[in-house]
């Protein structure tokens, strides 16, 4: 999180081939309230892609006998699902629409701008690549809005849209569009955001939402909403190696075993060398097995079933991950967690940890608390309320496996649940395994050995060592780097 | 026995072009999720109504366990209204992909002889259907229920979580869901209690009739324009085939050819006017048009919030 005074902000390149564009659903998070026109961008854009149909519409019109001055429906009421939520003219919890345009389809998490929104957007943006940021051209930039930035920003969303909406009613005054762009991209720069767009919008007229806004707007050449979502990336394949949490263990009969997961990163093929982890045992990729076909290579996102060359002991909540580059194991990690329910989370409290397909007892220490406000961290022991955002350290039982969230939103993210109700309390990003030579006692004497990897495998099959694998530090290298390492510590 | 089948079938399907990126992905998060539910429940099962979301859930299921069996049993609430047409095709289905498939009837219901037509379409539904499906779950204590439903059907459904979780009796408390983040699923339940799994939470219409045409997926003909005898009754086209089929003083049995959008007890769904034979022509016929697919559904619009309120019921 380092600011930059260069103003090195990337607006999407709209002259992009179509060839190269990213066909996978863009799944976005808006972030604004109702009095920016939030409910009224999405019903655009939903009018304007034609995701709303005539019958829904006429419902709609039928429901509260109230059209606005452009003959449309009125948005807020075919967004608010809820019984409650129309009668009472708020907003739920969060909602999800679709849409599509003939280059991509988008999935739209929708969560409140006011009450309880940290709770709801971090919901939302825990599965979103890009988050739409709405501000009202009269009002500027709010204390709201950085406030949604940094929460964006926390749970790993790299791309930001900045809509100047209600353009219209500021006389399309290019001025003051400059203005707001260049306050926000200065706020996204100081979270470490470089992939920013601004975009003057009328969501009521329809302007630079999916159609352009050229007739009002001469001045402003860039991309519309629906351009810029188009082009935006999707990141699922970043991380430091393959991954495989296992889901289950597949035994249709004696001679077929096989375990079925979601790469969660990387790729593998047939003839790579695993571990299995927390055990530590080592396999080559026999088989990548589907319904369809049987594969040369799997990527992250797919759901597949991996045959390995040898017998080993591999359980649900186990991890496959490549040899080379491997998860961390301890039995202590630093993380961040958004607390979600009143009760808050509490010091010392053993709560159920689920990550990936592992669930696993922890307990969690606070030691800072977010302001939103400044967006500084404070010292903070104590329980954390609901909505707040803490750092906390955790502790295990027995050995959890994680990546840094930073490297991989999959293997590094966890919700927590309270035993007492089985709620979830808490989303949680990790941020880096404790005490890297640690282990379960901090004082012990450690010992680093340089072992030939077959006679290393041996070993940790041996059932020896997999007994106290949390305490274990393996890396794998080459002769002439270990040598150097060793060399290294020995001067 | 397993592996032989599944070497068959590889070879079989070799020509097939690869699924796009994006009905790739929904593929694989719906195959996720029966995977992560399977593992985590001890007694899934998976509801069965025959049509085209059901039809698209089972082969994702077939995917999900393959070169293994789907390790739980389908469950078809037979209203007795359903069309015969659907009910041959769940058979043939059955045997074919070789499915414990169980089916259950509301003994109240024909014992007391409930029918849309003696006791109107909302209180039939409530017990040949919402009843009927607790009844069913409730005898066979299954923790964990898949179901077809996408968030883009109805408004309440987009608040709808892909674990569901349901008290005892079945209650639905839209307001005081868990949270879900990432791809990370609570399964934590206690004894009696219960999620409704939705592996098509994400999917649309368009999706689904993409996803059947790229997989060859079996549909009843139902889905295809063919001559069929109708009335037009409130607003809708009403099959008129049935024996039990009475037509209104005023009502004129015509024949056309039509098709039908969603399925469900052919005295609740309307038809709609087509000449669409063809998977291709359904999709090219889908992508102009200007109704939603529920549009067809009686029981949705028999009040403000019906839906809502036949889910808090209990209802899929």
């Amino acid at each position: 999180m380092t600011a930059t005074a260069t103003a090195a902000v990337i607006a999407p390149a709209a002259e992009a081939a179509p060839a190269l564009r990213d066909t996978r659903p863009l799944r976005l998070i808006t972030c604004g309230s109702v009095d920016d026109g939030k409910s009224t961008l999405i019903g655009r854009l939903l009018w304007d892609t034609k995701a709303v149909k005539e019958d829904q519409a006429a419902a709609l019109n039928r429901d509260s006998g109230k059209q606005n001055d452009l003959g449309l429906p009125d948005f807020a009421l075919l967004l608010d699902g809820l019984q409650a939520e129309r009668e009472q003219g708020i907003t739920i919890d969060v909602a999800y629409r679709y849409f599509a345009t003939a280059n991509r389809s988008f999935i739209v998490a929708d969560t409140p701008g006011h009450e309880q929104y940290t709770r709801n957007m971090a919901t939302g943006a825990s599965t979103a690549d890009l988050a739409v940021l709405l501000v009202d051209a009269r009002a500027g930039i709010l204390e709201q809005t950085r406030r949604h930035a940094t929460i964006a920003t926390l749970m790993g969303i790299k791309q930001f849209v900045l809509a100047v909406n209600k353009i219209d009613l500021i006389g399309y005054d290019k001025a003051r569009f400059d203005e707001l762009s260049l306050e926000f991209k200065e706020i996204a720069l100081s979270l470490g955001v470089k992939q920013v767009t601004a975009i003057p919008v009328s969501a009521l007229k329809g302007e630079n939402v999916v159609y352009d806004g050229k007739a009002s707007m001469p001045w402003y050449d860039g991309p519309t909403l629906v351009e810029v979502l188009e082009l935006a990336t999707v990141r699922s394949a970043q991380t430091v190696g393959f991954r495989l949490p296992v889901q289950r263990v597949s035994r249709p009969g004696e001679s077929f075993r096989g375990y079925q997961g979601t790469v969660a990163g990387g790729a593998v093929k047939p003839g790579d060398s695993v571990v299995i982890l927390p055990s530590g045992m080592v396999a080559n990729v026999k088989q990548i097995v589907t319904f369809d076909l049987v594969r040369n290579a799997a990527v992250a996102g797919d759901a597949i079933t991996l045959v390995l060359d040898r017998q080993v002991d591999v359980a649900r909540g186990d991890m496959i991950a490549t040899i080379d580059a491997q998860p961390q194991v301890g039995l202590a990690f630093d993380a961040q967690l958004v607390a979600l329910q009143p009760g808050g989370i509490e010091p010392g409290k053993r709560y159920w940890l689920k990550s990936g397909s592992r669930r696993q007892r922890v307990s969690v220490q606070p030691s800072s608390l977010l302001d939103l406000k400044s967006g500084k961290w404070n010292r903070h022991d104590g329980a954390l309320p609901m909505n707040a955002i803490g750092k906390v350290h955790l502790s295990f039982d027995e050995a959890a496996i994680f990546d840094a969230y930073e490297l991989n939103r999959t293997t590094g993210a966890f919700i927590l649940i309270d035993p007492d109700t089985n709620n979830t309390v808490a989303g949680g990003m990790i941020s880096a395994k404790r005490g890297d030579l640690g282990g379960l006692n901090n004082e012990a004497e450690r010992v680093i050995l340089s072992l030939p990897a077959d006679l290393a495998d041996k070993i940790l099959a041996s059932g020896l060592l997999s007994e106290r694998r949390d305490e274990i530090d393996i890396r794998r290298t080459n002769p002439g780097r270990a040598a150097e390492l060793l060399g290294e510590l020995d001067s | 026995m397993h592996i032989s089948e599944f070497d068959a079938h590889t070879q079989d399907k070799q020509s097939k072009p690869p699924l796009d990126p994006h009905l790739k992905a929904l593929e694989n998060e719906a195959i996720h999720i029966f995977r992560e539910v399977a593992a985590e429940f001890e007694r899934p099962v998976m509801l069965y109504s025959i049509g085209k979301d059901s039809s698209v859930l089972l082969h994702l299921a077939r995917k999900a366990f393959y070169p293994g069996r789907i390790p739980f049993p389908l469950l078809h609430i037979d209203t007795g209204w359903k069309f015969p047409e659907m009910i041959t095709f769940r058979d043939e289905m059955a045997k074919r992909y070789d499915l414990d498939l169980l089916v259950h009837t509301n003994p109240r219901g024909l014992k007391e002889n409930i029918t849309p037509y003696t006791h109107g379409s909302a209180l039939y539904t409530d017990i040949m259907k919402t009843e009927a499906l607790r009844q069913a779950l409730d005898a066979g204590q299954y923790d964990a229920a898949f179901g077809g439903a996408r968030r883009d059907e109805e408004a309440s459904r987009a608040k709808e979580r892909i674990y569901s979780f349901r008290t005892p009796d079945h209650k639905w408390d839209p307001r005081n869901q868990r949270p879900e983040l990432w791809n990370v699923y609570n399964g934590m339940i206690r004894r009696g209690e219960s999620v409704r799994a939705f592996p098509l939470s994400n999917w649309t219409e368009v999706d689904i009739w993409r996803y059947i045409q790229a997989e060859n997926i079996p549909l009843t003909p139902l889905y295809y324009a063919a001559k069929r005898k109708f009335v037009e009754r409130d607003g809708m086209m009403i099959w008129a085939e049935d024996p039990r089929f009475e037509a209104l003083p005023d009502e004129q049995v015509r024949e056309d050819y039509i098709r039908f959008r969603t399925l469900g007890c052919w005295p609740l769904t309307g038809a709609i006017p087509s000449r669409a034979t063809t998977l291709d022509d359904v999709i090219a016929e889908l992508e102009i048009a200007t109704v939603s697919e529920r549009q067809g559904r009686a029981i949705d619009k028999d009040q403000a919030g019906s839906m809502e309120k036949k889910k808090r019921e209990g209802y899929f």
